[in-house]
């Protein structure tokens, strides 16, 4: 047996065979954390004192807005060490968290402004919060547009790893905006120093929420990045060995 | 509803009035973590497809 190492799956053939593998339990983690997040969510957590119901957009929008920063800086990590190392794998990974952390970064606005409106009476404001959080939804397509205009991979890759990683200093000022200005926006809704200013149970199913977005993210990208693979190796003898393989299987079954 | 705070299914809906917000942030927040996935699996079906052309080409050409 070969040994595994962190380089292991670098090796695009052997990350198609682990993704492959991964999908279906990916998708039922999914599934079963957002399901008893959404029911403690909706049925068992109370009514929030100062909020309403209103607040019940929290499950969604707190998550949505975290993976929006955390894959950011995955997609610039990850485009970053493509672009030093030359490892193929990397670049294929950066271009295929983008659109998932656009979407995310999408309904973490639009959640926000569906909560804006009954909570302060306008659905849009020109916030810090707010502000930088469009920003990095517009960092994140012209990294989408830059990338798709270059035809050749390699200059694509590299292009898109500089616009990633100046747009990484994005993601902390989004973090620390509460903070450094007098935004309209609440403070942090968990911070490691303070004790949480939630009920438990609103704590906890924002927690299920997350670890079902976190699954989901994981599930998306790595089939997109199987696509992508898949569209830059099909001339590779793995890729063609592979084809050929699912090829003659189905052919025993027909 | 098992619990006491929900007491039918159109006070659930109505969200004491906040329904059309809740209800508008959930929906569009379903609807592109429908449309995603199915998009990301059609590229990879339709990659999978391409190679599948380019493997049968080449082996004709041998």
């Amino acid at each position: 047996m070969s040994t595994l190492s962190w380089t292991t799956f670098a090796a695009p053939s052997k990350f198609e065979r682990l993704a492959s593998a991964l999908m279906p339990w990916l998708w039922t983690l999914c599934l079963i954390m957002s399901t008893a997040g959404l029911y403690t969510g909706f049925i068992v957590a109370p009514t929030d004192f100062q909020q309403g119901q209103s607040y019940r957009i929290i499950f969604i929008h707190v998550p949505a807005a975290w993976m929006s920063m955390v894959l950011y800086m995955a997609m610039a990590l990850w485009a970053a060490v493509g672009w030093a190392f030359k490892v193929r794998l990397a670049s294929m990974l950066a271009r295929a968290i983008a659109p998932t952390g656009a979407m995310f970064t999408f309904i973490a606005l639009w959640t926000g402004a569906f909560w804006g409106k009954p909570t302060w009476g306008a659905w849009w404001v020109w916030d810090a919060r707010l502000t930088s959080e469009l920003i990095l939804l517009f960092l994140y397509l012209g990294y989408m547009a830059l990338t798709e205009a270059i035809d050749d991979p390699r200059r694509s890759d590299a292009a898109g790893a500089l616009i990633a990683l100046v747009g990484a200093i994005n993601v902390p000022i989004i973090y620390f905006s509460v903070r450094w200005w007098n935004t309209l926006h609440q403070g942090a809704s968990i911070s490691m120093t303070a004790a949480p200013k939630m009920a438990s149970t609103m704590l906890t199913a924002m927690l299920l929420m997350t670890i079902g977005f976190w699954a989901y993210a994981f599930a998306v990208v790595f089939t997109r990045t199987r696509a992508i693979v898949l569209e830059r190796e099909r001339d590779t003898q793995w890729v063609q060995a592979l084809v050929n393989g699912r090829n003659e299987r189905n052919g025993h079954k027909e | 509803m098992s619990t006491s705070q929900w007491h039918s299914l159109s006070q659930f809906i109505a969200m004491d009035g906040y329904g059309l917000y809740i209800w508008g942030a959930y929906g569009v927040t379903l609807l592109c973590m429908v449309i995603e996935p199915l998009m990301a699996g059609h590229r990879r079906r339709q990659a999978w497809r391409s190679a599948q052309e380019m493997a049968a080409t080449e082996q004709e050409e041998l």
